[in-house]
């Protein structure tokens, strides 16, 4: 599972149009998503309101077109977009399949005006597409990406929408390659049609990053500062990891409001999601309702397994939330000490000036700059820090609740099974006294209502089963994905200390 | 090289022998000093009690003076205080550059914590328990081994002073056997220096508004008031960066703690992973606190000792100009006693000894500042090589340590 922030732009391919397959054959590359390396932001105002459907690809080419300058056009096409080696092949496919059925200038000229391209396709196309295909079969293609944010509008209306690319061999999908626009409520919304579809099934549901008014509202008043720039980044990153999980479940990927979110052009606003509104109140409401019956249900389980996991479950979040909050400090301390260090380089610096020993006032000037430059190395490292690590711990923090969550579920089903089962029996036992007093028209009723909650005692018997299962299921998924998570996580910091570490001992020297 | 014998009687268990972990090189660090044979000083031993530290001042000499050829005193902070003191009330030695005292060992601090430790014992996991008081321990150490150094440079900057080494006082000091019942100032004696501070700075301002004929003496007096304040600042800064370095290497510390509880949670292969990278914070961890305590020491030790010898430097060129003052004071006085015709004697005889004093003092003083510019350019040289040298080998020694488990990690996945 990718959940990389941190982007390596990919290496700008040489002429790697005749094996474009390497590309095709890894699957989770954190390298190869760098897109529109080159391009800056003001490209956004070309297509946003715009778009029309089945644009995209074109909308892809034309950010190449007005952003890059036309000798260094062809190399950028090709490092642009979400597919890096592969985009002339896909592109010119693409174009094909536009001017065939959907003749608009923008399409049309861009395909003129990928001519290079479409000669090379033109002569492989259908081998390339049963290459892929084949390769495929059997492996999940499918990536996404979630860059370029964009404030649109102003003051406090405005927003910040996020740029969603998906590179894809399924066949579900329309397109190989597509993007859209999305903002921060769209992705809430997908959430909560999500964990209304399928929460129910037992299915842990990746949770999406926490809304923070201060956060948005320093975005929103404008003001152009680091913190602010921090937070885009921060929420950006989280969106990416959020949207990589989803497509990463396999029940969740066939969800056809997925596939919506990812492909549409405009979704509808997604109500709800406002903080302040009746539906967010409503929410409260149930959570807090939820809550207290948490409380009271206590589940007899024969199968010992799932108290087991749901303790294992605690216990990790436990320690995750103090592992959290101690890099949490790290990060605040390291950035304390890179203040810190530059203020001392200046002093130093200063020191270095009065001494009037010009061999030593060198020697302190010296020490001065290389204690800026020390700075910079721990400002990059507290960045890592965070990135890497805290982000992770947060991520999994809120999964582990998702995956409680999960576990409720499953309780509630139990309870609600249980709770039919005494229904089922009270009725019973009025079937019995009518028996006895004799009275035969209400024994009719009686045995109708009996015969119905039998059948809803063995459907909810086995909904627990099966939610059992698939709880079960979820979860061994949700532990290995987890364990390759981390591992690959630590691993990336690991070499980012170490990376760190080489620099200042160049630095030394 | 010297032993340190720490016993930490804070109701904590005998810490063991210290010594061995580092042995700190001659503690001369933040001065070059020439030992030499005829008179060596050092400090061979220090106790730490609840609130005092006794220091075991060892000498050697073949001067005539000494009753004995090698000989050792017990001594405490207030003595050496007192020591330096008469060294600035005598009058004979206002030409010097008197080394400056050391500061009063400070244990508060790391007392404070060693005090919550024990309260907060029940709230941790022994092995927690154990570590911080490991850490703890180590900090006190640290910090005693501080105080040691600075009581022993003060000694050896008197020692080696070819003025200075032949007073009676330092005589006394160092071989009375007996304790030399001095007391810290009362409350009384404070406010009475607290006073004489005030009016000393003023009229150190005063004073330093008087231009020197001197050039020598002019340009060293600003460079010094401005060398003085610079380092005022850096030293500060220095201790704000190393505390920050500090309680990183901390926070590392704790992470590993909370990784190693994770990692023993279970016997899957992440939790081995957690186990390995538990360990591997510990040990960078290790690393870390060893360059923040190297900075501490080299960086920020010789620029706080600097500090206060700028401040003796500057105290010296304050005496001259009093000196000075009263001299031109003694000419004018003598200028109109002549003029009046009366207690022309008087004026004379007072203005002749103002006039040697200022002379001794200015030349000693000149020889003094020289000295002190060349031991501070050697000091600073030393320090500084020391610590890139230290920085060094500690990112080298983290580089292995990362790259090592890096590879153990990789070669498991």
């Amino acid at each position: 599972m990718a959940a990389s922030s941190r982007r390596n732009p990919p290496p700008l391919p040489g002429a790697e149009n005749q094996d474009p397959l390497s590309e095709m054959a890894d699957e989770d590359s954190d390298e190869g998503e760098d897109i529109f390396v080159g391009n800056s932001n003001p490209v956004a105002e070309a297509f946003q309101p715009d778009t029309a459907n089945g644009e995209e690809p074109a909308d892809l080419f034309s950010e190449a077109e007005t952003s890059t300058a036309a000798n260094s056009y062809i190399t950028n096409s090709k490092s642009n977009g979400v597919h890096s080696d592969n985009e002339n092949d896909l592109f010119a496919e693409v174009s094909v399949e536009l001017s065939m059925e959907n003749p608009s200038t923008t399409a049309k000229s861009s395909g003129a005006e990928f001519t290079p391209s479409l000669t090379l396709s033109a002569t492989q196309p259908e081998s390339m597409e049963q290459l892929e295909e084949e390769k495929d079969e059997d492996s999940f293609d499918m990536e996404v990406a979630v860059t370029n944010p964009e404030k649109i509008g102003d003051g406090m209306n405005a927003y910040m929408a996020y740029k969603v690319s998906t590179r894809t061999t399924l066949p579900m999908f329309r397109n190989r390659t597509f993007s859209v626009w999305r903002r921060f409520s769209d992705f809430l919304g997908l959430y909560e049609k999500l964990s209304v579809k399928h929460s129910l099934n037992g299915c842990i549901i990746p949770p999406p990053p926490e809304k923070s008014v201060v956060g948005m509202t320093k975005v929103k008043v404008g003001k152009d500062d680091s913190s602010s720039a921090d937070f885009v980044e921060r929420r950006r990153a989280a969106l990416e990891r959020y949207l990589q999980r989803v497509v990463c479940h396999p029940s969740l990927l066939q969800d056809p409001d997925v596939r919506e979110f990812l492909e549409r052009d405009e979704l509808p606003r997604a109500v709800g999601t406002h903080t302040l509104s009746g539906a967010g109140f409503l929410k409260m409401i149930n959570r807090a309702s939820d809550a207290v019956s948490k409380m009271t249900i206590k589940i007899s389980d024969s199968d010992a397994w799932f108290d087991n996991k749901l303790q294992e479950v605690e216990s990790e979040e436990l320690q995750l939330r103090k592992l959290h909050a101690v890099v949490d400090s790290l990060v605040n301390h390291r950035k304390e000490l890179c203040g810190n260090t530059a203020v001392f380089a200046k002093s130093m610096a200063m020191l270095g000036n009065s001494e009037d020993n010009t061999a030593l006032s060198r020697a302190l000037s010296q020490l001065a700059e290389v204690e800026d430059k020390m700075e910079t190395l721990h400002q990059e490292q507290a960045a890592s820090d965070f990135f890497i690590l805290a982000e992770l711990l947060a991520d999994y923090i809120r999964l582990l609740g998702a995956v409680r969550g999960c576990f409720e579920q499953r309780m509630k089903t139990w309870q609600r099974w249980q709770e039919a089962q005494s229904t089922l029996q009270k009725k019973r036992e009025v079937e019995a006294k009518l028996l006895w007093a004799n009275k035969p028209d209400k024994l009719q009723q009686a045995k109708e209502e009996i015969t119905e909650w039998e059948g809803k005692v063995t459907q909810y018997e086995r909904d627990f089963d099966r939610i059992s299962v698939t709880v079960r299921k979820e979860f061994l998924r949700f532990e290995k994905e987890k364990s390759n998570d981390f591992k690959s996580q630590i691993v990336k910091y690991l070499e980012s200390l170490l990376q760190s570490q080489q620099r200042v001992i160049c630095t030394l020297f | 090289m010297w032993l340190t014998h720490v016993v930490l009687c804070q109701g904590l268990d005998d810490g063991p022998d210290f010594l061995s972990e580092e042995d700190r090189g001659p503690r001369a660090v933040n001065v070059d000093l020439q030992t030499d044979a005829t008179l060596q000083v050092d400090i061979s031993d220090a106790l730490s009690e609840r609130d005092k530290v006794k220091f075991t001042v060892h000498t050697k000499s073949t001067l005539p003076n000494f009753k004995q050829n090698e000989f050792s005193v017990v001594r405490q902070h207030e003595e050496f205080i007192w020591l330096h003191d008469s060294f600035v009330e005598n009058e004979e030695y206002a030409g010097y550059i008197i080394p400056p005292a050391p500061p009063r060992p400070d244990f508060d601090a790391s007392r404070e914590k060693l005090q919550k430790l024990g309260e907060g014992e029940g709230s941790m996991t022994k092995e927690e328990f154990t570590k911080m008081k490991q850490e703890l321990e180590a900090e006190y150490l640290a910090i005693f081994k501080k105080t040691v150094a600075m009581h022993e440079v003060f000694l050896c900057r008197v020692a080696a002073h070819p003025v200075l080494r032949k007073d009676l006082n330092f005589h006394v000091f160092l071989e009375y056997n007996q304790d030399l019942s001095v007391r810290g100032k009362n409350k009384r004696e404070k406010m009475e220096d607290f006073f004489k501070n005030v009016v000393k700075s003023a009229d150190g301002v005063l004073v330093a508004g008087v231009k020197d004929v001197d050039d020598f003496f002019e340009h060293e007096k600003t460079f010094l008031l401005e060398y003085h304040n610079r380092v005022k600042d850096a030293s500060a800064k220095s201790d704000r960066m190393i505390r920050s370095h500090k309680s990183a290497a901390d926070d590392i510390n704790r992470i590993a703690s909370t990784l190693y509880t994770l990692g023993t949670q279970d016997s899957t292969d992440v939790c081995k992973f957690f186990l390995k990278v538990s360990e591997l914070f510990e040990k960078t961890r290790k690393i870390e606190a060893r360059v923040a305590a190297d900075e501490d020491l080299k960086l920020a030790d010789l620029l706080k000792y600097y500090l206060r010898e700028s401040q003796a430097a500057k105290d010296l060129l304050y005496r001259r100009g009093r000196a000075l003052v009263d001299y031109e004071n003694a000419n004018k006085a003598l200028d109109r006693a002549r003029a009046k015709n009366k207690d022309v004697l008087q004026a004379e005889t007072s203005q002749q000894v103002c006039c040697q004093k200022f002379e001794k003092i200015s030349e000693s003083a000149k020889q003094e500042l020289i000295d002190f510019k060349t031991r501070r350019v050697a000091a600073f040289r030393k320090n500084l090589v020391e610590l890139a040298e230290l920085e060094l080998k500690h990112a080298k020694g983290n580089l292995q340590l990362l790259q090592s488990c890096l590879g153990v990690l990789k070669g498991d996945t």
